[in-house]
């Protein structure tokens, strides 16, 4: 869980947080309704989960809801890691 | 199915909420030709009030120019008020060609293909030109219909940071498998006022072979040297792939918009582009003013070289008076507020002392963002400005907002 935390984190501060930009990101920091994350952007952190954990969550899945913190993207990649495993 | 009861109420709670969330949106009624100087009925059924117009897109002052209407006039007596067609069935006179020819020289491209408005341009590019082998790579503030345009195009999306090189050379670094790549930018940022950096985002397409997109509705006519755009501006004049841009802005401002740039791909807009292909075409009363307004400022800078000067006055007197502004150089100048309330409140205030300008706030700009966007025209003479920096003075003081920054601005207004 720490591990999928951090490498999300530090994503997200990469990918998302402008250069000058002081805010921090912890493991509850409102993403997209704060404005951080947009529905426009947020398509880039989709294609890091599902390559770095090869997963495939589904657009109905891909809700603002569901990406709106990092312990939230943390429980969504769980999520579909178990349903992988169980499928096998 | 009838518009029942229930239906209507789902509507009216839908309405309700937008209300509750102060996202409402109101017209107000100007009674007189765009201008510096406008009247104005608001609230709806009140007085007619004179005020300074300091928020529209009419940089070059040429919406109500007497040459412009002239022409118009005689383009509505030489070729009639519709089309009623598309393009491509009966819609196209010799003017559409004419002015598509005319902006193509103006812009430096191979050839250009008008579109009903710039929105249609960015909404119908995307879709036409490239396909599920592409990937489309955008600075994360370009304008909302380049957005859509892009959700309609099967080719895969990213964005990159704004105006953010080094984000962008990641992206293009990590695309190299795809079969083109587009970056695409606003070249002015309509909200920030910002330029983009386009020799560098040119240099980076030229590395890493990708194709460069333009919207430059919000510099078309007046930035750089000649006005001929953002790329002149930058060095790149003649190294755009694609230009959209408006004739709603500082060309005339009445409507319509084209694509602008290599011959190959405006004639994959003219076969495919959706909004070209199913609506009608630009009226011809609108082509014949724009033909105008093209005469007009290839035969002189007078203009936009007036619209800079008065940008350059106004983003001082505000200075001076205390205002947290962004930085830029543009004619779009934005009052930073921070706060959704106050900027509609300063906005209301402002129109109580006869100015025209308008709070943005989120979702328009982003969260915590809010503020006044001012826009200069080169319609505005020094007295314009200078009372209407009166009225700024006025109301920020009345707020107790004046040399505050942005820290303090938001530790304000947090309670």
């Amino acid at each position: 869980m720490d591990e999928i935390s951090t490498a999300v984190r530090d994503y997200i501060i990469r990918e998302y947080v402008q250069e000058g930009d002081d805010r921090e990101v912890t493991d509850t920091t409102p993403l997209i309704s704060s404005g951080l994350v947009d529905s426009f952007s947020m398509v880039s952190l989709l294609r890091f989960l599902e390559k770095e954990y090869a997963i495939h969550i589904p657009d109905a899945d891909a809700t603002p809801e569901a990406f709106d913190t990092v312990e939230r993207i943390v429980a969504l990649v769980r999520s579909f890691q178990k349903v992988e495993v169980g499928s096998v | 199915m009838s518009f029942t009861d229930a239906v209507r109420n789902s509507y009216q709670a839908d309405i309700e909420g937008i209300k509750s969330t102060g996202l409402f949106k109101q017209e107000r009624y100007i009674h007189s030709p765009q201008s510096s100087d406008i009247e104005v009925e608001f609230p709806i059924g009140s007085a007619l009030r004179k005020c300074i117009n300091i928020c529209s897109n009419n940089y070059l002052g040429l919406s109500s120019h007497p040459a412009v209407i002239a022409a118009a006039h005689a383009g509505l007596d030489a070729r009639g008020y519709g089309m009623s067609s598309v393009r491509f069935i009966c819609g196209t006179q010799d003017i559409h060609r004419e002015l598509e020819k005319r902006l193509t020289e103006f812009l430096g491209s191979e050839d250009t293909l008008l579109f009903p408005s710039c929105m249609d341009a960015n909404a119908g590019f995307f879709e036409a030109c490239l396909n599920e082998q592409d990937v489309m790579i955008a600075d994360r503030l370009v304008h909302a219909s380049i957005v859509d345009g892009m959700r309609l195009s099967k080719a895969v999306q990213d964005t990159y940071k704004h105006s953010d090189m080094g984000h962008l050379e990641e992206k293009l670094r990590e695309h190299q498998d795809k079969r083109f790549r587009l970056v695409i930018t606003d070249g002015v940022f309509s909200m920030d006022g910002d330029t983009a950096k386009l020799a560098d985002v040119v240099a980076l397409a030229e590395k890493y072979n990708a194709m460069v997109f333009v919207d430059d509705s919000h510099a078309t006519g007046f930035i750089g040297r000649s006005g001929r755009g953002t790329h002149e501006h930058c060095g790149v004049f003649g190294k755009i792939d694609v230009i959209t841009t408006t004739l709603g802005k500082a060309l005339g401002g009445a409507s319509g918009g084209c694509v602008s740039g290599r011959r190959e791909l405006v004639e994959m807009c003219r076969q495919r582009a959706r909004p070209y292909l199913f609506s009608n075409a630009v009226a011809p009363v609108i082509v014949a003013g724009t033909l105008k307004v093209l005469d007009l400022i290839s035969a002189t800078t007078e203009r936009r070289d007036k619209l800079e000067w008065n940008a350059r006055y106004w983003r001082g007197l505000l200075k001076e008076a205390g205002f947290d502004l962004r930085e830029g150089d543009s004619p779009i100048v934005p009052v930073m507020l921070y706060d959704a309330k106050l900027a509609q409140d300063f906005a209301r205030d402002l129109f109580n002392e006869g100015v025209y300008a308008v709070g943005f706030f989120f979702p328009v700009v982003p969260k915590g963002q809010a503020r006044i966007r001012t826009q200069l025209s080169a319609a505005h003479e020094k007295h314009h400005l200078d009372t209407a920096i009166e009225a700024f003075k006025k109301v920020g003081k009345k707020h107790e907002i004046l040399g505050l920054g942005k820290k303090e601005l938001v530790a304000k207004f947090a309670a």
